[in-house]
């Protein structure tokens, strides 16, 4: 009996240790929103992730340009809207938040509308990219109709939100 | 016996890969005096996307058959497409149709090509199960709008991902590759169905730079802007004899912020873009990229500083694998 009480004090003591040090460390963000989280928006892929050596597998020549601003991991994930219109949402984490804003400023155009979202925001008909801290999120849509711009945002507010 | 000097210029030709008696677009000149020429065929359809932004698959069959009717001097399709098969030494061989996925959707070879293409080749008498459309994996393929499917009766479609890579790395000049067994084992020639992109290191990429995705690691060849990595790529043996046909894909393209999907700089040339000769097929995608760029209000590929370098080193006499002289480009515009 006394043995089964050291062994349930020992299990006790051992937990609370182990919930001590996970609940010290900084919660893992997700910032890839469930199906419907955001009104409409369904998550229809698993999140891929790739270190800076393996991104060429996923934008090939494209990841030159994130490797020198300093991108730490990219993940990537796909979404649907309303059951029709596809996107893609990519989230680079880069080591400052100086290789985000190189990497935003680089692709903006002179059709680029600037959007309240993180740090910095830029829209165009069928994308949303944005900066918030060491982050670069970059949302397409494979097509354009009306909702697409209002739907693009929307899920990008959802998107900041994990960050 | 063929002496080194005469290789090289055959190979520059495309003469090589169809045989000197080939009619399929190369112009071989009666006057051994005359230099030879390679053949590019354009063909334009304005009307080949629809009012919702779709490709319009009837249109699409029709520009592929006036492209390989102007290209082959075939009046009939058919005819055109048995000769490719019989010429390429492919006839109850597979014949492999290499897509470019990488960009993902949006900006990939659009499955409508893939699919008039293999329907013409099936009419031309090749069995289903000796197509085979490939390209280095699952992703890319879908990427296309394709399905994988790896039953032996039916037009075959899987990526590398499912071959493997063979085991020995080859070497040709600086670069080092492991090429794809689907190259090496499965098909008997290849007909390059890459797409028109903007390519952020190497200026552009198109007929060469899909070759990329024949490899197992093509990272390895991105130094320099690409080059000499697109020209020692598509120098190696293996490519310059099974790679027989370009049908490039420009139909939809992105002219800025490439190889990626980038909706803001989307382009419809609404052309396929047809040869042998992938140097020359090259030199004038150059040409047209940097012709929307300067209507774009954007800076040419040179002075953004990343004209495709490569191009030139592949027709130079080292690699000597085609033309880059405009006035030795046969360009015909249909």
């Amino acid at each position: 009996m006394n043995q089964l009480k050291l062994f349930l004090a020992g299990s006790l003591v051992a937990l609370f240790a182990v919930s001590m040090i996970t609940g010290c460390k900084k919660k893992s963000a997700n910032p890839f929103p469930a199906s419907g989280a955001v009104a409409g928006w369904e998550k229809s892929s698993e999140t891929r992730t790739f270190e800076p050596k393996d991104l060429w597998q996923y934008i090939d020549g494209d990841s030159e340009q994130y490797i020198q601003a300093g991108v730490v991991s990219t993940s990537t994930s796909d979404y649907k809207y309303k059951g029709q219109l596809e996107a893609v949402v990519d989230v680079y984490t880069m080591g400052g938040p100086d290789g985000a804003q190189t990497i935003l400023e680089r692709g903006q155009t002179r059709d680029a509308k600037t959007i309240t979202i993180g740090d910095q925001g830029l829209q165009y008909a069928q994308s949303v990219t944005f900066r918030k801290g060491t982050h670069l999120v970059r949302i397409v849509a494979y097509e354009s109709n009306t909702e697409t711009p209002q739907a693009l945002e929307a899920l990008a507010h959802g998107v900041e939100a994990g960050l | 016996m063929r002496n080194r000097r005469e290789f090289l210029k055959e190979a520059a030709t495309g003469a090589l890969i169809l045989g000197t008696q080939s009619s399929l677009g190369l112009t071989r000149a009666a006057d051994p005096r005359t230099e030879p020429r390679s053949k590019v065929v354009i063909a334009r359809d304005p009307s080949l996307h629809g009012p919702d932004g779709k490709l319009d698959a009837a249109r699409v069959g029709a520009l592929l058959d006036r492209a390989m009717a102007t290209y082959t001097g075939h009046a009939r399709p058919i005819d055109a497409w048995k000769r490719i098969a019989l010429e390429a030494g492919a006839k109850d061989k597979v014949i492999g149709l290499k897509t470019n996925g990488l960009g993902g959707r949006g900006i990939s070879t659009h499955a409508v090509l893939v699919f008039a293409i293999a329907e013409r080749l099936q009419q031309a008498g090749v069995k289903p199960g000796n197509i085979l459309v490939w390209d280095r994996n699952a992703r890319d393929l879908q990427a296309c709008g394709l399905t994988i499917n790896t039953d032996p009766n039916q037009i075959r479609c899987y990526g590398s991902d499912v071959s493997g890579f063979e085991d020995a790395t080859e070497t040709w000049g600086s670069s080092h590759v492991r090429f794809s067994k689907i190259l090496t084992r499965e098909c008997a020639m290849v007909i390059n169905l890459p797409i028109l992109k903007d390519h952020s290191m190497s200026g552009l990429t198109f007929a060469m730079k899909n070759m990329y995705g024949v490899i197992e690691r093509p990272q390895e060849l991105h130094g320099g802007g690409c080059n000499p990595g697109i020209a020692d790529l598509n120098a190696f043996p293996v490519i310059r004899q099974k790679i027989k046909l370009t049908i490039g894909d420009a139909m939809t393209s992105v002219y800025e912020g490439g190889p990626g999907f980038r909706p803001e700089h989307l382009w419809q040339p609404n052309a396929l873009i047809i040869g042998q000769d992938r140097v020359a097929i090259d030199q004038i995608a150059w040409g047209l990229l940097d012709k929307k760029r300067t209507e774009m209000g954007l800076k040419t590929l040179e002075a953004a500083g990343r004209p495709p370098r490569y191009i030139a080193t592949a027709a130079g006499s080292t690699h000597a694998l085609g033309l880059n002289d405009a006035q030795r480009i046969k360009l015909i515009e249909v």
